[in-house]
């Protein structure tokens, strides 16, 4: 059975992820949006990995949340409270949405990991540095490099100076 | 502990039926990318979990594996999205034809 802080941070999670989409403001949406990942950096607590949910605190609502605000500020005044969807879509989505819902939920209620609890001992981040530096090494500096290439790659994106300039002369 | 498993992944299908809403319902850049990160916590939520509930340490590892690609996806996106309202000076994604391909 769920405690009491389970269901709060269920509350706070699902309530704003709504909100993010829903609200009519984007500066409203992007902030309902760090209360989603803040609260999943709670589940992360709930789950004895506070190394990840540091992590998660760290760079989805310390960098990205703000990142996507600054993105937010760049845009029109009146596209950032213009909501553009249409009606006919909206009730397919809501439909499809809880098609996936009830589909896999009752998957899951169905299979054998419907009483899974556990009295082991949580994992120990220490083994997670171990994990890192012994088994996933490989993959570690491929992420670096992933990381190193993306980010170079927005930058340039951004820069791009001759884009305005090509629009306006078509 | 006495969360069970299957609440979490309850709590993480209830994230990815409102991101697939999301995706589906909003043309709106900035909101897709909203309900992507939305889809992509809620994986996040399901590795962390299978990997205190067997116990193993690779769950923890492949989420923070995936929050920090995330991140560089994140960082694409925006300035995608910069670039196109640069072109169009809209975030309506039924206004970018000219990527159909």
């Amino acid at each position: 059975m769920a405690d009491a802080t389970f269901l709060a941070l269920t509350v706070i999670t699902i309530g704003s992820a709504i909100a993010a989409l829903e609200m009519r403001s984007l500066i409203y949406g992007s902030i309902a949006l760090m209360g989603t990942l803040g609260g999943i950096a709670g589940f992360f607590l709930l789950l004895d990995a506070p190394f990840v949910a540091l992590f998660q605190l760290a760079v989805y609502v310390g960098s990205i949340a703000v990142l996507i605000l600054f993105t937010v500020m760049l845009v029109k005044r009146e596209l950032i409270f213009k909501k553009i969807e249409d009606k006919r879509r909206k009730f397919a989505g809501i439909g499809l949405m809880l098609v996936v819902m009830i589909s896999l939920g009752a998957v899951f209620l169905d299979s054998g990991i419907k009483t899974m609890i556990t009295d082991e001992p949580p994992v120990d981040f220490r083994d997670i540095g171990a994990d890192f530096v012994t088994y996933y090494w490989p993959a570690l500096i491929l992420m670096g490099l992933i990381l190193a290439g993306t980010v170079t790659g927005a930058l340039v994106l951004a820069r791009r100076e001759d884009v305005e300039n090509d629009q306006r002369a078509n | 502990m006495t969360n069970e498993l299957i609440d979490f992944i309850l709590v993480s299908v209830a994230l990815l039926g409102i991101g697939i809403y999301g995706l589906a319902v909003k043309r709106n850049f900035i909101r897709m990318l909203f309900a992507i990160e939305i889809i992509i916590n809620a994986a996040n939520i399901n590795l962390v979990a299978f990997g205190r509930f067997l116990p193993h340490s690779g769950g923890q590892t492949l989420a923070l594996f995936s929050i920090a690609i995330a991140a560089a996806e994140v960082a694409v996106g925006l300035s995608l999205i910069i670039v196109a309202y640069r072109m169009y000076q809209n975030v309506d994604i039924a206004d970018f034809r000219s990527l159909k391909g």
